[in-house]
């Protein structure tokens, strides 16, 4: 009795977490591409988004936005514009929406869609050259987006 | 929703502001060294006006060359610098010997390397109508190999093919890259076209939104080119080897995070002769080197 007791609240806690996640089939983009929901629930930590956006495993956006805060970041790209004010000409709807799918906001870029996981051509299990095995994971968690968003919040 | 403020378009002062910030850069710098003169003789022609498929796209067709940093460039200036020379030396050497069932070398057929394969790498890949096909190099390369030769493949991306490409373009440096794209050829380049501007891989870029839209800006520490081939094979100071067309092609793909085709596959067939007709103009450059 006691067992099942325990399990049952563990799962429970487990299901909790889960439902505020939104998956990435199931966004909700509004028609200028922006997505108002959050994708977890959680609020975003502007910190670990400045670790996300400067780190080559993880968003690599420094591969072609110049981020002037992340200043010790060496070789930031120039093929995106420059991110210094974007939490001022964007809601967080708006950077939420560019980050999710950005071909949703601007329709030929060259910007990868960060939680997308079907529709492509040939793509692959990361660097490895080879078809993924089951799902194709989107590049960024959903709470890593949350992140992201964040930090590009503060950028004013 | 409002939208992106303009990108900077003096893009020769971002980039040059750049290197200054981060003083341990890779070494790529503006494109600055528009002259190549190898060996204070042979000069190259590294700028040219696009070919007429390609004038609604660009203007200028540029050689990787143009790209590279001082250092790099240097190396091509002269033979004795460049590394890639040891891989034709090699080359020289296999030419003249016998191999396969049939016991013959290439010199046996073909005779002399420098008048036999004048020209040759200029106007490759080739409609071949025996074959009834495009041919790259490297599959004509296998075909004597195979056929006339009775020895194993090569493998396309391999040492031993790279190398036979050195010595071959070596043959025709200097001579303007002019393959057909017309006649039977057509319906290859017209798939080789589709390939260029076809999304590939979860980053879904083209190889056209690297090196059609954006050369000449920075992706990270690297400096975008036309990705050109006329400098086939190079030497890159990367991975200290001779690397061949579909080999770089594999690894543009991997980095997108995609599947790239079989080398020797219809697809990268295609896609070379296309690529090669891109640079239809500039000079034959193999064996160059790169980062
Ligand atoms: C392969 C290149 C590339 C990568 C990687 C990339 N972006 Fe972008 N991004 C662009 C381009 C190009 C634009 C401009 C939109 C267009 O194409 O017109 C853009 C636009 C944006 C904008 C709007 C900027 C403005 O001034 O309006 C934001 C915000 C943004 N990107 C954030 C990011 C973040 C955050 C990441 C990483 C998680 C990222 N980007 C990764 C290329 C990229
Ligand atoms: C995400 C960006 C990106 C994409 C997409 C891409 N490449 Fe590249 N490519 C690079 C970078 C970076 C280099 C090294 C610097 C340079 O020469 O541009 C390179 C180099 C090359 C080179 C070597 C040029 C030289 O002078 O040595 C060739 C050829 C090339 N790419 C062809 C292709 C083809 C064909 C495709 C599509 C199948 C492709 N690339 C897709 C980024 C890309």
């Amino acid at each position: 009795m006691k067992l099942v007791t325990l399990t049952l609240a563990a799962s429970l806690i487990g299901g909790v977490a889960f439902a505020g996640v939104v998956a990435p089939k199931e966004v909700v983009v509004a028609d200028d591409g922006s997505v108002a929901q959050s994708l977890t629930g959680v609020p975003g930590n502007p910190e670990n988004g400045a670790a996300i956006v400067g780190t080559k495993k993880l968003g690599n956006c420094v591969a072609c936005h110049e981020v002037p805060v992340l200043a010790d970041v060496p070789f930031q790209g120039n093929v995106g514009p420059v991110l210094d004010d974007v939490g001022d000409r964007y809601t967080e709807a708006e950077l939420r929406g560019i980050l999710v799918n950005a071909k949703n906001v601007f329709p030929d870029t060259v910007m990868p869609a960060f939680y997308k996981v079907d529709g492509y051509n040939r793509p692959a299990k990361g660097f490895t050259a080879k078809p993924p095995e089951g799902e194709l994971p989107p590049l960024l968690s959903g709470q890593q987006i949350e992140d992201v968003v964040a930090f590009l919040m503060t950028l004013k | 929703m409002t939208r992106p403020k303009g990108r900077k378009t003096l893009t020769a002062i971002t980039v040059s502001a750049f290197v200054v910030a981060s003083a341990v850069s890779a070494g790529d710098t503006e494109i600055s060294h528009p002259e190549l003169v190898i060996n204070d003789e042979t000069k190259m022609i590294v700028q040219a006006p696009a070919p007429d498929h390609l004038k609604d796209a660009i203007d200028t067709i540029y050689s990787g060359w143009v790209f590279r940093s001082k250092e790099t460039q240097a190396l091509q200036m002269d033979d004795f610098d460049n590394p890639g020379m040891i891989f034709v030396e090699q080359a020289m050497e296999t030419w003249d010997t016998p191999e396969g069932s049939e016991g013959k070398s290439c010199a046996d057929c073909h005779g002399d390397v420098e008048t036999a394969m004048k020209g040759v790498r200029a106007v490759y890949p080739k409609w071949n109508e025996t074959a009834g096909k495009v041919m790259t190099l490297a599959a004509q390369i296998n075909d004597c190999r195979v056929n006339r030769m009775g020895a194993e493949k090569w493998k396309i991306t391999g040492g031993d093919m790279a190398a036979m490409e050195a010595l071959i373009s070596l043959q025709s440096r200097g001579m303007p890259v002019n393959v057909a794209i017309d006649g039977p050829a057509k319906e290859t380049w017209e798939l080789g076209k589709k390939l260029y501007y076809q999304r590939i891989g979860q980053l879904d870029l083209a190889c056209a939104a690297c090196h059609e839209k954006n050369y000449d800006h920075m992706i990270r520490a690297d400096h975008l080119s036309q990705g050109q081939i006329n400098g086939f094979p190079t030497y890159r100071l990367k991975n200290a080897k001779l690397n061949t067309v579909q080999g770089r092609f594999k690894g543009c793909i991997k980095n997108v995070r995609g599947v790239p085709y079989k080398p020797g596959s219809p697809e990268f067939d295609a896609l070379e002769l296309y690529v090669a007709s891109r640079g239809n103009g500039l000079s034959v450059e193999g064996p160059s080197v790169r980062n």
